[in-house]
């Protein structure tokens, strides 16, 4: 009797291994010589271009200081990391030899034209939502491209993580596929706004929290979330700026990467604006239905009658520091962090990012600070024009203790804790990074 | 190998990328007037502009500042007459003169924020910037006498 039930169990589960794989196995689609430039028209190309610019697609598929679209950057995941693939039309180690057929099925369904399925760090589940010349024309510009021979680096995930036919399992907990559907409550610009926020930009890609098996945690959109090691803030109205993001905030942040209400971008941010919405090829008209989209989820015209008071806050503490009398901590600020990030007042410079107006001091984690302290910010880093040193010559113990400094004197809020842990853990982070 | 702009023009170097900018600018291209002091970003002496703003280059390294147009005190002004280097003479500010670099570089991006600064605003942008021979009081006296001449027209900052 035992025995039987023991073959029951082994056959339903031979067979429930076979059924997945069976569901799991995408056929292959057959390769195509790589289409000459004259089969596509100018005008999708150049719509194309606009397109991988908002998509920001260079974000996963440019490798810093390497060649544009040919992969290798890391996307640090909790599974391990993630390498971004050659997009460039090289036929042998890009995608060269994919059909616009192949090319749709990996946007929308994320299948590889091999027929094995994409990590979902490729947000498919945001570009099933293209239109369907959006799509065609992203194909257009895409192949239209200088090839670039790199054959790429592969994923550092353990096993079993790297089947990637158990990826069929994770679309069928988390993926539903369907185009962008707009809401006929809303105006215009508005949908123009969600559609590149959702379909095209994929900002929740960053902004919204995941579940331990990396799906979207229902419930919690744009809550914000931990990339790369830094906190990309919630984005409704859980977000943690001081000054509301209003309309003309938002469009000058993303088209320009810093405002003086709210500081400048850093991080993963850098390439969504700097080669994104930040270029000319980039409608206005599109960057500002995207500051409607979230200034509208972020609730911010509920709050701009603060703004006024808010700012003048923040002037009265930015002097703080000016050593009088021996304060240790207020010296360690002085020394380090006033010569640049003063203002004089009345209100303050884009060029002088203001504490007390920036959501690294006001999050409930000191994890940007932190990082920002100790990596700096590059030339190639953050808004145009602005640069930070690395302070990673500053002990944890220090660290720790200019965070505590600006939370306490430029924010009502409680201190963070386990600040020296904090630093140290971030910094073999940093250091593990380089 | 990295690029960039030193004094308004485009300079290769070999120095590992995270080599600190100061190191690269002393001992690579052989430029000196920027001094080295603490080396932790906290007196200011190697002060240079990074885009134009003032940026502790000893903890600045030169994979920060790829593709960036820096300048140094020798690249300020093509002959030295920035109208802050002319305060400096005439109020005779340095003493042993090791900071003073630093001083006048970080001093320019005080002017180009604030123009007609305050003492306040003076003693808050200059508090990274030390001075062990406590020229404090003619280094505001200075940064006064600059301000009143550039307001007035008589010269301006040269392009980064």
């Amino acid at each position: 009797m035992k025995s039987r039930i023991a073959i029951a169990i082994a056959t339903v589960a031979l067979l429930g291994t076979a059924g997945f794989f069976l569901l799991a196995w995408r056929p292959a689609i057959a390769p195509i010589e790589p289409p000459p430039r004259s089969s596509f028209s100018t005008e999708s190309i150049a719509r194309g271009e606009v397109l991988a610019a908002q998509a920001h697609c260079g974000s996963c598929h440019t490798r810093p200081g390497g060649e544009r679209f040919a992969g290798g950057y890391g996307v640090q995941t909790p599974f391990g990391v993630i390498y971004g693939t050659n997009i460039t039309p090289d036929p042998e180690t890009g995608i060269g030899d994919w059909s616009l057929e192949a090319f749709e099925r990996a946007m929308r369904e994320g299948v590889s034209r091999g027929g094995s399925h994409l990590f979902p760090a490729f947000p498919y589940w945001a570009y099933t939502k293209l239109a369907d010349d959006d799509l065609e024309a992203l194909y257009a510009y895409l192949m239209t491209q200088p090839p670039v021979r790199g054959t790429g680096r592969k994923n550092e995930l353990p096993f079993p993580l790297d089947v990637s036919a158990l990826q069929a399992g994770w679309k069928l907990l988390f993926f539903r596929s369907g185009r962008f559907e707009p809401d006929p409550a809303k105006s215009v610009e508005w949908n123009r706004g969600a559609y590149l926020a959702e379909a095209v930009g994929d900002c929740s890609g960053c902004h919204s929290p995941r579940n331990a098996l990396g799906g979207a945690r229902r419930g919690h959109a744009y809550d914000g979330a931990l990339i790369d090691g830094w906190i990309a803030p919630a984005l409704n109205d859980r977000n943690p700026a001081v000054v509301p993001w209003s309309e003309e905030e938002l469009f000058t942040y993303l088209r320009t990467g810093v405002t003086p209400l709210h500081g400048a971008i850093g991080a993963t941010m850098t390439p969504v604006i700097r080669d994104g919405l930040a270029l000319p090829i980039v409608p206005d008209s599109d960057v500002a239905a995207l500051s409607l989209y979230f200034s509208e989820m972020a609730n911010a015209s509920a709050r701009t009658a603060g703004v006024e008071a808010a700012t003048q806050r923040a002037m009265a503490t930015s002097s703080l520091g000016i050593v009088q009398q021996y304060d240790p901590d207020a010296d360690l600020y002085a020394g380090a962090c006033m010569s640049c990030h003063f203002n004089a007042g009345p209100a303050p410079l884009a060029a002088r990012p203001e504490l007390a107006l920036n959501s690294a001091l006001t999050l409930s984690e000191p994890t940007n600070f932190i990082q920002v302290v100790l990596r700096g910010i590059g030339a190639n880093d953050g808004a145009p024009g602005l640069v930070m040193p690395a302070y990673a010559s500053l002990g944890d113990r220090e660290i720790a203790r200019l965070a505590a400094y600006v939370r306490r004197t430029r924010t009502d809020l409680p201190p963070w804790s386990d600040l020296e842990a904090k630093v140290a853990a971030i910094r073999r982070d940093v250091a593990a990074a380089h | 190998m990295t690029k960039f702009t030193l004094n308004g023009r485009t300079v290769s170097v070999q120095s590992p990328a995270d080599a600190p900018l100061l190191w690269v600018i002393r001992d690579e291209l052989r430029l000196t007037g920027t001094k080295f002091g603490c080396g932790i970003g906290f007196c200011g002496a190697c002060t240079v502009h990074v885009e134009g703003r003032a940026t502790r280059s000893c903890i600045t390294p030169l994979v920060a500042v790829a593709g960036a147009n820096v300048t140094t005190i020798e690249g300020l002004h093509p002959e030295g007459r920035h109208p802050l280097q002319e305060a400096w003479l005439e109020l005779q500010v340095p003493q042993c003169g090791y900071c003073q670099p630093g001083q006048i570089m970080q001093a320019a991006t005080l002017l180009k924020d604030y123009p007609d600064p305050s003492d306040r605003d003076i003693d808050a942008v200059m508090a990274g910037n030390v001075c062990r021979c406590m020229t404090y009081p003619r280094i505001r006296k200075a940064i006064k006498l600059a301000s009143a001449r550039m307001r007035g027209g008589e010269a301006s900052d040269p392009p980064a």
